[in-house]
């Protein structure tokens, strides 16, 4: 039938209707942009103008850096711009320009129309903008973090730190943050369910592996440096102290989360460089990658590694030195999988015919950046040559090495390479060269010395240094190439500027590649795919020359355009066969609103309006509260055509639909959060001084066992409500009441029970604990309470039952960390009484 | 006292004491690897790159299986024992028999280090300015009194963070009397630049005597 019906559209016929359907409406209506091509170019842009501001502050430093005793800045306006310097560049161009990168391409490489999420994508970049926005703001005002990228405690505390400019960090940055996570759950779920039919796993573009491995990484990475932000906010707001070692706390602690969080970071920024060239190098060189699999198990080796080495960060803080030799010989480990990696781009490269071209030439910077960055990095993992280089320039070449290697060059070779298809036009190549050569040469100038300017002694961070010291000369050397650099970056501006005004355009495919985003018009249109194809080999050996005129002619699935639905098609995770019809919400304010009210939350952090703070929330709660409802489709068909005669269900009454892995995805990073504040209070224990307290009284365990015991009734409520049409309203009834009663006694445990949390670290540890066992009660509430509002309405709950077995989700959850609580109340007690397990 | 002119170089490749000297042995031995490795790498690219048909008689997986796993695994595996042996043969301060190790209390705060010595009854308290005897190992006991700071002489040994609550250890030792220039590595606030100081290393017979009796040596 659908066969029939796609012949009476003709492609201009198929583009029109679904242009208006997937478009994104003019002038106000920009702002309720949900759609991938936006949201990515826009997380793009606005990296790049990050990025550029991270440069002038780049350009102040070797400025200040070029002659010793230099009267430019003064200390306190350096420690504002090289702090800004480094989160600007980590924080607000790195990952959010993969982030963007990975929103524009993804879907189009993976087959299919937009992402899984496309207001959490939306979401995450209001809150991306607004978080840097603060930062930026703070800089103009002067009042800037300083204390460095890393914000080492306590330096970053309120004694030594008074004033707004750590907060500003730690409120903004966790801001930015959540654009992340919301990113990492959009990226996993996308890749593992909204792919093109028959690309199963082992079908998937290399690129789409890369990513998967870089979303995971981010979901259980980022968690500890958001556990970290608050803890400290918290000991600077409210005097919590838990990285006081007068109190029991210990500035470790905060080393320890943040590299946890820092190391992984590396690689997070590296994999999705790595995975462009992964795509873009067998293209150039005109035949297929090597080593697919050997890839694959080369980079999710590499995100497990990753995670055993942030104490490479930490060699000289007093961590005896057997133990620093497993995570040195752990670092010298991880660069095997990189090795695997650069060795299968040789083969490719010597398997193929290299085709000479921009974005070659960038490549070519690649090896040889990144190369040299690497072994010093192998060096930097050796314990004893540590311990010479850490905190040196020696350490600020290296890294400059990794990630300008790892990073800058990948992404410059994928400008050249996926610009056209951006933009629709092709370069003139007149500057390209030029810029190249500058930007590389300067760039060696600038870092290749500053290693011997670390090696002969001096440290990260000093705005002056006396003459006699010997640096000057070397010092000044790097300056001037990142002069030079900085003008070929500007070079490379101009060259994207000329192609936007005079690139030549082209009919399909310029660089003959077999990925399927060049199976579409460029610029892409909105929906991507006029109609979506089905795949029956690795995906990358395509031919989108064939394919993109049959999918623009509707003869792919989902060909026909439907009472103005954003259609797609989920699939089984493993063999890529169609298993469900997934609506995707139309374009909608609410993601603005929401970040709007997210933003006023912080803001009034970090003005300490604290008692203003619940309000803030609530409107957050009730936006999220407002996504729901206008995802109630009343469209349940059970067998719905999709083309080829295939019919599915519509994914609200699928086995398992993306909002129910998105669900498991949040509560992994939850849990990694929750993990980490437990042991980070272990590690307080074992590391800090003043322990154990003096008089550490445990909270009342038997009301804190009632507490936990009413938390799993919401457990329990879930389960019966499944049972029939009115057992729904009792067990939705049983889990409300439970939770509601659980908040209730957790937070009269909290601040009645307990002593003061601000007298020892373990008072505060537990204080936090069941603040968040209490904040999950809360949310368990709200889950509650559409469930019952559900159920009273009298909805049908068993077809359309997706929220319901979300929610369920949460209740187990809430429980558990309920439990868990107590658990950890018995163990410290025991470790504090009983002196030791 | 004051930051004399002559505060001695601050490079660790030109070490002054058998701690510092087994360091930058390491180093250069990682240099020359380096170098070596590097030019393997770049070469073969440029090789795969503008030789036509180059290593095309190797198949693929022997490309990545000897250069991903041949090549890097026996040149880390040893080159993590060899850093391991050395960060042993510095733990024990450079010296192989159980010699006598003088403490010395470095304490950082914004920003001057004070150094004290608790085995030597009636010696003073130094300020950015540290008395060592020449030729014997030196234990530094590293301890701030505000936000991290780290204790660092290039040409004496590696560097040792100190951290507020804590008491880190670092064996340091100067083979010949002389100046060394010693310097604060770890960010700690708008004095960071300045928190120089000076390390005296004395002959064993004079060494006592001045930390006893005049405070102000120069």
């Amino acid at each position: 039938m659908t066969e029939n019906q796609s012949i009476h559209h003709n492609p201009i016929a198929l583009h029109k209707a679904l242009d208006r359907i997937w478009g994104t409406k003019p002038g106000w209506g920009r702002l309720a942009a949900v759609n991938h091509n936006v949201i990515g170019v826009r997380f793009m842009l606005t990296a790049l103008v990050f990025f550029a501001i991270g440069g002038v502050l780049a350009m102040l430093i070797r400025t200040q850096l070029a002659s010793s005793q230099s009267v430019f800045m003064d200390a306190e306006t350096y420690g504002q711009v090289f702090t800004m310097h480094g989160t600007i560049m980590m924080f607000l161009f790195a990952i959010p320009f993969f982030e963007g990168m990975a929103i524009y391409l993804l879907p189009k490489l993976l087959g299919t129309r937009d992402l899984a999420f496309p207001r959490l994508g939306a979401y995450g970049y209001w809150c991306y903008l607004f978080g840097g926005m603060i930062l930026i703001g703070a800089l103009l005002a002067g009042v800037a973090p300083n204390s460095g990228w890393f914000m080492y405690t306590p330096l970053s505390s309120s004694v030594y730190a008074p004033g707004i400019n750590s907060d500003v960090w730690l409120l903004g940055i966790t801001f930015v943050e959540i654009s992340a996570l919301s990113a990492a759950v959009e990226i996993i779920v996308t890749i593992m369910k909204i792919r093109a039919p028959g690309m199963s796993l082992d079908r998937m573009p290399i690129f789409a592996w890369y990513m998967l491995v870089v979303a995971t990484m981010m979901l259980i990475g980022f968690p500890p440096l958001i556990l970290g932000s608050i803890l400290l906010e918290v000991e600077r707001a409210f005097d919590l102290p838990f990285f006081d070692p007068t109190r029991g706390g210990d500035p470790l602690l905060w080393q320890h989360l943040f590299w946890l969080f820092g190391h992984p970071e590396v690689y997070i920024i590296f994999l999705p460089a790595a995975g462009a060239i992964s795509t873009i190098l067998p293209v150039l060189a005109g035949t297929p990658l090597a080593g697919y699999r050997m890839i694959v198990a080369a980079i999710v080796s590499m995100a497990f590694l990753s995670f055993g080495l942030w104490v490479h960060h930490m060699y000289t803080v007093g961590i005896p030195h057997v133990a620093l030799s497993f995570f040195s010989a752990a670092s010298a480990l991880v660069a095997i999988p990189t090795a695997i990696q650069i060795f299968a781009w040789l083969a490719t490269l010597a398997h193929g015919r290299a085709r000479f071209s921009i974005p070659m030439l960038h490549i070519f910077g690649f090896f040889f950046v990144f190369v040299i960055g690497g072994l010093t990095g192998v060096m930097l993992a050796m314990v004893p040559f540590d311990w010479q280089a850490h905190d040196t320039h020696f350490v600020v070449a290296h890294l400059h090495y990794v990630l300008v290697g790892g990073f800058i060059f990948p992404m410059l070779a994928m400008a050249y390479y996926w610009v056209p298809h951006l933009t629709g036009k092709q370069p003139v190549q007149h500057l390209s060269h030029a810029a190249f050569w500058m930007i590389f040469i300067g760039f060696n100038l600038t870092f290749f010395f500053m290693h011997l300017t670390g090696l002969r002694g001096m440290p990260r961070r000093v705005f002056e240094y006396p003459p006699e010291f010997g640096w000057e000369v070397l010092n000044f050397v790097s300056s001037m190439g990142s002069f030079v650099m900085a003008m070929g970056f500007a070079l490379i501006a101009l060259d994207f500027i000329l192609l936007f005004k005079f690139g030549r355009a082209f009919r399909r495919n310029p660089w003959k590649a077999g990925t399927l985003e060049w199976a579409m018009p460029t610029p892409p249109p909105p929906y991507n795919f006029a109609s979506i194809p089905r795949i029956d080999c690795r995906a990358d050996l395509l031919d989108p020359d064939v394919i993109g005129p049959h999918l623009a002619a509707g003869r792919g699935y989902l060909g026909i355009p439907r009472d103005d639905r954003m259609e797609v098609l989920g699939v089984n995770s493993v063999t890529g066969e169609p298993e469900q019809l997934v609506l995707l919400p139309r374009q909608t304010f609410l993601p603005f609103w929401t970040a709007v009210a997210t933003g006023s939350f912080f803001l009034l952090m970090l003005f300490k309006f604290y008692w203003a703070t619940p309000v803030a929330l609530a409107a957050v709660i009730v936006c999220f509260c407002l996504w729901s409802r206008s995802d109630a489709s009343s469209f349940d068909d059970d067998a719905v055509p999709i083309g080829h005669g295939e019919t599915v269900p519509v994914h609200i009454r699928a086995e398992s639909p993306p909002s129910y892995l998105a669900m498991v995805l949040t509560l992994v990073a939850d849990t990694t959060l929750y993990i980490s504040l437990l042991f980070g209070c272990l590690f307080l224990w074992i590391s800090a001084p003043n322990w154990p307290p003096e008089n550490l009284q445990n909270p009342n365990l038997w009301l804190l066992i009632l507490a936990a015991a009413t938390m799993s009734l919401g457990s329990i409520g879930s389960r019966i409500s499944k049972k029939s049409a009115h057992m729904a309203l009792v067990g939705n009834g049983l889990a409300f009441a439970g939770h509601l009663i659980s908040t209730g006694l957790l937070i009269s445990i909290a601040f009645y029970s307990l002593p003061s949390p601000s007298g020892h670290a373990a008072t505060a540890s537990l204080f936090v604990i069941l603040c968040y066992v209490a904040l999950h009660g809360v949310v368990g509430s709200i889950f509650a309470a559409h469930a019952l509002l559900r159920a009273l309405r009298d909805h049908d709950m068993s077809v359309r039952a997706l929220d319901l077995k979300i929610g369920g989700l949460w209740h187990d959850y809430s429980a558990a960390s309920g439990f868990a609580a107590v658990g950890f109340c018995l163990l410290l007690d025991s470790l504090v009484h009983g002196g030791g397990l | 006292m004051p930051l004399g002119g002559c505060s001695g170089d601050f490079s660790a490749l030109d070490p002054a004491g058998r701690s510092a000297a087994s360091i930058a042995s390491l180093w250069w031995a990682m240099l020359w690897g380096s170098f070596a490795l590097f030019a393997l790498v770049l070469g073969l690219f440029l090789a795969a790159v503008l030789i036509p048909r180059f290593g095309r008689g190797v198949s693929q997986k022997r490309w990545i299986i000897l250069g991903g796993l041949v090549l890097p695994v026996p040149v880390l595996t040893g080159l993590t024992f060899y850093a391991f042996a050395h960060g042993e043969f510095l733990l024990r301060g450079a010296v192989s028999e159980t010699d006598e190790v003088l403490e010395v209390r470095a304490v950082g705060r914004m920003w001057q280090w004070q150094f004290s010595y608790p085995s030597v009854p009636g010696s003073a308290v130094h300020t950015d300015l540290l008395h060592i005897p020449a030729g014997r190992t030196v234990e530094i006991i590293a301890e701030s009194e505000d936000v991290i700071h780290s204790f660092w002489v290039p040409r004496l040994g590696g560097k040792i963070d100190a951290v507020p609550g804590h008491s880190n250890r670092l064996r340091i030792r100067a083979d010949q009397p002389g100046r060394y220039g010693g310097i604060c590595s770890e960010y700690c606030g708008t004095g960071h630049a300045g928190m120089h100081f000076e390390v005296q290393a004395h002959r064993q017979e004079d060494f006592r005597e001045i930390l006893t009796g005049g405070l102000h040596h120069d």
